[in-house]
């Protein structure tokens, strides 16, 4: 049994992130009735990344975990990624 | 073997965190099918996003946006030994949740009402990159709904537990990853909400 | 490293707890049991598996129709692949020996979560059945091969579903196993085994336990296409409606080429302690050895390409994939090396684990180099879907994790079991297995070479000659095999009484009883010293 963290998080936080996180939503939905061509997929794709960003370090708590929780999420996330670009390859140049 | 003696949440939670990481790659396979298929029916794809009712993905979206809130926060409320509110602040999250599948219900039963499911004729005269974009929609939100039921239950047995003190403020790794499981279809659907209603 | 005293505790063969019985067994939580309960299951399938290809190679020993016609070829060689691949190489070393030996060899009591270890096994039983299931039941058996390859896979009239779920299901025991050993290694090992003074099967393991559980999912979701696919007709992998039968081979490779890993890395472990243990001498290079075999887990993860060259990929796909290819290679070559640099100047006890290593070493380089031959691009055009490859995957697989295994099988038999196996009918039984199997696979290569397709119940007068020769070298195989199992069962009746360390092994599994104890250590041992600590 490890006492190591009992961190407790503010509920003020949680509502905080929240909002941050509507408010990007609101944002994604208002950048995506402009259209901006393929940029604008590419924006409301980054806004999902950023908001994903609050959930993992803020409500899944890898902010305050070991390091190697975040390591082992970016490294699971690039894998999926690189697996989709090598895909790609073979699409992309058919 | 006798359990409190030898309890480890550490474990218990990297234990947690290996199995979203199985569920990322099992999404993970669905978002290459998706990558591929947009890049070959991008027009396609474009055209049939907007027959979705933004209004109801960004309803959704922010459904789960606070019922991830809800149960993050039930966490502190057992940290805080305050038994009541984690116990609302759970039932929230469990409401959400359902509210969530109803929506979909309709959303779901709108197409099928015009005839647009997998294996429709209908559907198949409109074109690949529409059966293509359908096709994604139904088994990506589909397959995402079903783990939406799985963690409810997950977390209404963690609600019970709790309501008989099986978790409390000394023991709340179950709890915690109840919430990480449930973090994680919050996290799918941050995705699967642009890629399907906002590449219009 | 302290023997542990003989205290009269009784081993986790005669405990007597809750259940009695079979119960004691098909319920019980012991890391140890379970390890014999996929044993048995396996070696079960094992055999299951081979009458199959006895039988698809009695039906080459001619052009023509022998004893069945092509659909029944073809329903023998998915079954035989579904059973081979699934069920018996892929858990094959983790689930029986990860199983017995991981948490003895950190120092642990069990594995972090020892009911889920036994809902794997749950699961795996569930698997074999589906597939069992779906050779009697609806329009026919499977005849897809066990690739299930699209649009076949979804058109045939065979009975796919309980096929596929059988697969999806024994995957999943699969990516539990893996979590279980992940989270076994990161929180049990005893106090003072520092990660690089961990032996190198649980290395191995651990590099294994990461590809099961970050590969599998992609064969999940890849079968759940498949029965979408069959069911719903959604389209992801049918032309007609859109979708590119290559993504299904994409996505099933994806998974199924880092399966293979999953399948020689943990072989690759057990070699290495076996190598050690009879060299009397510690491992050459050992943190090479740690880094090449996460760095094989790694690579492998993106050349699945290699199997579709002829598929219709565009030409940087087709280099991407060789490239990648030749440089996993390499890790895999630093092994050898070190495997035989670890017998330089050893003191070498001739025993027959070791002949088994030393087996190994020669077909997996034979195997390997074939794929190296397969993984050129303008090679691969002649010889892709031929028996060259056939005979690529029987040395590399049948080889190198089949021969691993039964090493495995006879270097911890003593620990496992307390007692001594008949040294003498082992070694006959191994000797005439090699000689089967060389004579078995080797003119595969050749008749590939010259043309002969794979999957095919009929071929050219051309290929007879060579296909009489593999065919009697798969019954001298067989036999081998009857007498290795034959030995070994017979050995647990008649054998003499096993010491806790027959061999002189350094690591912590030779320091405890034979068979060991329910909890594996009276104490918990303290490390201070590297695992392979010879003079």
């Amino acid at each position: 049994m490890e006492n190591e963290k009992n961190h407790i998080i503010p509920y003020r936080t949680y509502l905080f992130v929240l909002a941050g996180l509507i408010a990007a939503t609101l944002t994604s939905v208002a950048v995506t009735q402009i259209s901006l061509g393929t940029l604008t997929v590419a924006i409301a794709l980054f806004i999902a990344a950023v908001k994903s960003s609050f959930v993992l370090r803020i409500f899944m708590h890898l902010k305050y975990e070991n390091r190697m929780f975040s390591a082992a999420v970016i490294a699971v996330t690039l894998l999926i990624a690189i697996v989709i670009i090598i895909t790609l390859l073979d699409y992309l140049f058919r | 073997m006798t359990a409190d003696i030898h309890r480890d949440d550490l474990a218990s939670k990297t234990g947690m965190w290996l199995f979203l990481f199985t569920e990322m790659l099992l999404f993970g396979g669905l978002f290459v099918v998706y990558s591929v298929y947009r890049y070959r029916n991008s027009q396609a794809f474009h055209l049939a996003a907007e027959e979705l009712s933004v209004f109801i993905g960004t309803i959704n979206t922010i459904i789960l946006l606070v019922s991830s809130t809800t149960i993050a926060m039930s966490i502190t409320a057992i940290q805080k030994k305050n038994k009541k509110l984690a116990l609302l602040l759970i039932g929230i999250t469990i409401l959400l949740g359902l509210a969530f599948l109803v929506n979909k219900y309709f959303e779901w039963g709108s197409h099928i009402r015009e005839h647009i499911y997998p294996g429709s004729p209908v559907l198949a005269l409109r074109g690949q990159g529409d059966v293509l974009f359908y096709g994604l929609y139904f088994f990506m939100t589909g397959l995402h709904a079903l783990h939406i039921i799985i963690g409810l239950v997950f977390i209404g047995v963690i609600a019970s537990k709790i309501v008989r003190n099986k978790i409390d403020s000394g023991n709340y790794v179950l709890l915690e990853n109840s919430g990480l499981y449930w973090h994680l279809v919050d996290l799918i659907w941050i995705f699967l909400f642009p890629l399907f209603y906002l590449i219009t | 490293m302290n023997t542990q005293k003989e205290i009269a505790e009784p081993s986790y063969l005669d405990y007597k707890g809750r259940y009695k019985g079979l119960f004691s067994w098909i319920f019980s939580t012991d890391h140890k049991r379970i390890g014999l309960l996929y044993l048995f299951s396996i070696l079960s399938l094992f055999v299951i598996g081979a009458t199959l290809g006895l039988l698809m190679k009695f039906e080459l020993i001619a052009p023509g129709k022998t004893i069945m016609g092509p659909q029944a070829y073809n329903a023998f060689f998915t079954l035989h692949g579904i059973v081979m691949i699934f069920a018996v190489v892929i858990p094959g070393l983790p689930a029986v020996f990860g199983n017995f030996l991981l948490p003895i060899m950190i120092g642990a009591k069990d594995v972090a979560f020892p009911r889920l270890n036994l809902f794997s096994w749950y699961l795996y039983v569930t698997g074999v059945t589906l597939v069992i299931i779906s050779q009697f039941a609806g329009e026919g058996p499977p005849d897809t091969g066990w690739t299930f390859y699209a649009p076949y896979s979804f058109r045939t009239t065979g009975t796919m579903l309980p096929a596929v779920f059988g697969a999806f299901v024994l995957g999943f025991s699969s990516i539990l196993t893996g979590l279980n050993f992940l989270v076994t290694i990161h929180r049990m090992r005893a106090p003072g085994m520092t990660w690089l003074k961990m032996p190198l099967f649980p290395w191995s393991l651990y590099a294994t336990a990461w590809v099961q559980l970050l590969a599998t999912p992609i064969i999940g979701i890849t079968l759940l296409m498949v029965v979408a696919e069959r069911t719903l007709h959604i389209g992801f992998f049918d032309p007609s409606l859109g979708g590119d039968p290559l993504l299904y081979q994409h996505l099933f490779w994806t998974y199924s080429h880092p399966a293979v890993y999953i399948m020689i890395l943990p072989a690759m472990g057990a070699i290495s302690e076996i190598i050690t243990t009879f060299s009397h001498k510690t491992i050459f290079g050992y943190k090479f050895m740690v880094v090449s075999v996460l760095a094989i887990a790694f690579v492998g993860y993106f050349v699945w390409g290699h199997h579709m060259f002829t598929s219709g990929m565009s030409g940087t796909a087709l280099y991407t994939f060789s490239l990648l290819t030749f440089l996993v290679a390499i890790p895999s070559a630093i092994k050898v090396f070190n495997w035989i640099s670890t017998m330089h100047k050893g003191s070498i006890d001739l025993q027959t684990p070791f002949y088994w290593a030393i087996a190994f070493i020669f077909v997996f380089m034979i195997g390997g180099f074939s794929g190296l031959i397969l993984g050129s691009l303008a090679a691969n055009v002649h010889l892709h879907n031929t028996h060259f490859v056939v005979a690529h995957f029987h040395f590399i697989v049948f080889g190198g994790t089949g021969f691993a295994f039964f090493g495995a099988m006879h270097y911890w038999f003593p620990k496992i079991t307390g007692k001594m196996y008949d040294k003498r009918w082992a070694n006959i039984g191994l000797i005439l297995f090699f000689i089967g199997f060389i004579t078995l696979y080797g003119p595969m290569f050749y008749l590939g070479f010259k043309g002969m397709p794979r999957r095919y119940f009929d071929y050219d007068e051309v290929f007879h000659a060579g296909n009489i020769i593999s065919t009697m070298g798969s019954w001298v195989l067989y036999s081998g095999l009857a007498i290795i199992i034959i030995n070994l069962f017979s050995s647990l009746k008649g054998g003499a009484k096993a010491p806790s360390d027959p061999w002189g092994g350094k690591t912590l599994e030779w320091t405890i009883p034979s068979p060991p104890p329910v909890e594996n250590f009276t104490e918990t041992p303290v490390i201070t010293k590297g695992p392979y600590d010879y003079k």
